[in-house]
């Protein structure tokens, strides 16, 4: 649907003719992708976009100051206990409960009285699985798939095609919201479900345009040409040099999935008691924001730095590795 | 052209009845039966709840259910909601609410999107450029509902420049502060896509042989370089008016607006398949529409796009 010819929507490589007897080819592909970028980064010499990325990613203090808060938030999500003592819900008073910032709870206490700083603390793990989770898991499938629809055209192509049309169109709320519903169970497991479901359809956009792009390349062809196989084509010449985009929008999408969990369990249908996130506890405190900001502020700076940190990452990383905008 | 127009038609109706298929299939496996749910706790007697079944075709298979839903939908009818109400008549009035904060945030996003992107797109690399994007970012980042409450509080209660909540001062004003916040997340992403793809066109060669040919820069920018940058643009503010459409409800919910969304959020909680599955059909359909129409626009802003 996105493209701005309309006759490339009809599958038709010159050049490329797909060899059917090596159908399977592409299922080797993900093992040997990490080595492919690998190699390219590392292996191949000063001259590669990885390390002018690289050199032009550390010249920029957004790079670091995102990098950094971000370090801060995984730290938290991992180890909890080098930022609070307190347990989710645990030491809960509700004789204190909606009491301002103080030296004894920092952020103040929510509804039930729990101090609101270590639900805060809490609250980041589950956020950054299923954002990191989910986005980990689009990836792999845009990689795989993107890449066979790309290389070899034809009926599988057009299927993968009309399949992300369907998704793509669907609501993303009032598709999460439905499938939710009819889930039984409400955990991580079953959130990054739902929306690697949703969202897997923007980068194997990408990742199949990338493709197209590139395999009728002159290196390509003279691959094709020395006797390469298929296989050996699309992990060693296709992929370093397609993968690039899809990185920066994969970072970026780290901080939508974020941001579209935090909805989902803002509207109740996401995780839930007694699970802590931030969109829970803005869930849980929403009748009480205009009285007590504090409910409202804490959660959202944390959840909106996050997403933000992820944002101006992917963006640096874009800057970096597009010479075009420099 | 009609020969495109055809094909992207033909082309819509598997993704179409997909989409759909998808939706009911989803609704299908929704746990509980929707005709016990309407009774509540007490026990229906047997030959009712079987001439009910009957009734919503509840006894068929999903296919068949499904065959029954399409043949009623090519009639115009959008069928028929557990309690007897007519769809069509429970999601009417609903329509014209989400149809206008659509509209609302959808020009938002157009006439200030646009401008802040050609404001930054001419400016790169100075003060105005860091601005903008640094500002869409955030904007991008904070959530929908954190934006909306917080709105909600400052603009609403605290200054009482806008309504707070409720759709009693009708078009626009009731509209125009939940149509910022929906249509600020699409506002940053035209802003950028317009600034980039300016900032790139103005360096192309066309650009320096209308500034050669004397042109004034009003005109380069304005018919040159601006109208070739609005390609991405417009994909994006076609796809983004169904993102709209189907997205408001959380800011129909913190708002208060009686929309589609808010009832289809209910709905999916009471098990009421028709309705959820109706209002989905109709979004589906708008999404499709619209991307059709985004795409014949092509042509009118780069005449070198041929529809073959």
């Amino acid at each position: 649907m996105k493209t701005i010819d309309p006759g490339a929507a009809d599958p038709g490589p010159p050049g490329a003719e797909p060899e059917p007897a090596d159908a399977g080819a592409g299922a080797g592909a993900p093992g040997t992708a990490a080595a492919a970028v690998a190699a390219a980064g590392g292996g191949l010499g000063r001259a590669s976009l990885w390390d002018d990325a690289w050199r032009e990613l550390r010249r920029r203090w957004v790079f670091w100051a995102s990098a950094g808060f971000l370090l801060l938030v995984a730290l938290m999500a991992a180890v909890p206990r080098l930022f609070t003592s307190t347990g989710v819900n645990e030491g809960c008073d509700p004789n204190d409960a909606k009491l301002g910032p103080s030296g004894a709870h920092w952020f103040g206490t929510d509804l039930a009285g729990c101090d609101y700083y270590a639900h805060v603390v809490h609250g980041a793990r589950p956020t950054l699985l299923i954002g990191v989770a989910v986005t980990l898991f689009a990836f792999v499938i845009a990689l795989v798939f993107g890449m066979l629809a790309g290389y070899y055209g034809g009926l599988l192509d057009a299927l993968i095609a009309r399949l992300t049309d369907v998704f793509f169109g669907l609501p993303f709320v009032l598709g999460a919201t439905v499938i939710l519903v009819a889930f039984p169970s409400h955990g991580i497991g079953a959130m990054t479900l739902v929306l690697v479901l949703l969202g897997w359809t923007t980068m194997i956009r990408i990742m199949r345009a990338q493709v197209i792009a590139v395999r009728d390349a002159d290196y390509v062809q003279a691959a094709r040409l020395l006797g390469a196989s298929d296989r050996r084509i699309m992990a060693r010449h296709i992929l370093p040099n397609a993968i690039a985009p899809v990185i920066v929008v994969a970072t970026l999408n780290v901080g939508n999935v974020i941001a579209g969990e935090a909805t989902l369990d803002f509207l109740g249908v996401g995780l839930q008691y007694p699970k802590v996130s931030w969109g829970l506890q803005l869930n849980l405190a929403q009748d009480s924001f205009v009285d007590h900001p504090h409910l409202l502020i804490f959660p959202a700076v944390f959840l909106s730095a996050t997403v933000l940190s992820f944002l101006m990452l992917g963006d640096a990383a874009r800057d970096a590795l597009d010479p075009k905008l420099r | 052209m009609w020969r495109y127009v055809l094909r992207r038609l033909l082309q819509a109706i598997p993704v179409f009845i997909g989409t759909t298929l998808l939706i009911y299939a989803m609704v299908f496996a929704l746990p509980g039966d929707p005709i016990q749910a309407l009774a509540g706790d007490k026990p229906i007697p047997a030959n009712v709840l079987s001439t009910l079944r009957d009734r919503y075709n509840l006894n068929d298979p999903l296919l068949v259910q499904y065959g029954k839903y399409m043949w009623g939908l090519l009639q115009g009818n959008l069928g028929e909601n557990y309690d007897g109400q007519k769809v069509a008549d429970m999601l009417g009035g609903r329509w014209t609410v989400t149809a206008q904060l659509a509209l609302t945030a959808w020009i938002f996003e157009l006439v200030i999107g646009i401008a802040l992107g050609v404001w930054a797109g001419l400016r790169r690399g100075k003060v105005a450029d860091t601005l903008v994007l640094g500002g869409t970012t955030l904007l991008i980042a904070v959530p929908v509902f954190v934006l909306g409450y917080t709105a909600q509080i400052l603009f609403g209660l605290h200054w009482q420049i806008f309504p707070t909540a409720g759709t009693d001062d009708g078009w626009p004003m009731s509209y125009l502060l939940p149509g910022m916040v929906l249509g600020s997340l699409g506002l940053s992403y035209v802003a950028r896509l317009t600034r980039t793809s300016l900032a790139e066109n103005l360096r192309a060669d066309y650009v320096r042989t209308a500034n050669a040919k004397g042109l004034s820069r009003a005109r380069v920018v304005g018919r040159h370089a601006l109208r070739n940058s609005l390609i991405p643009v417009v994909t994006y503010l076609g796809v983004d008016f169904g993102n709209l459409m189907g997205g408001a409800i959380v800011t129909e919910g913190i708002f208060n607006l009686p929309g589609i969304g808010q009832q289809v959020f209910q709905s999916i909680q009471l098990k009421e398949g028709p309705v959820v599955v109706g209002a989905v059909t109709v979004l589906v359909l708008i999404f499709l529409l619209v991307n059709l129409v985004v795409d014949l626009l092509y042509g009118l802003l780069d005449p070198r796009i041929r529809y073959e």
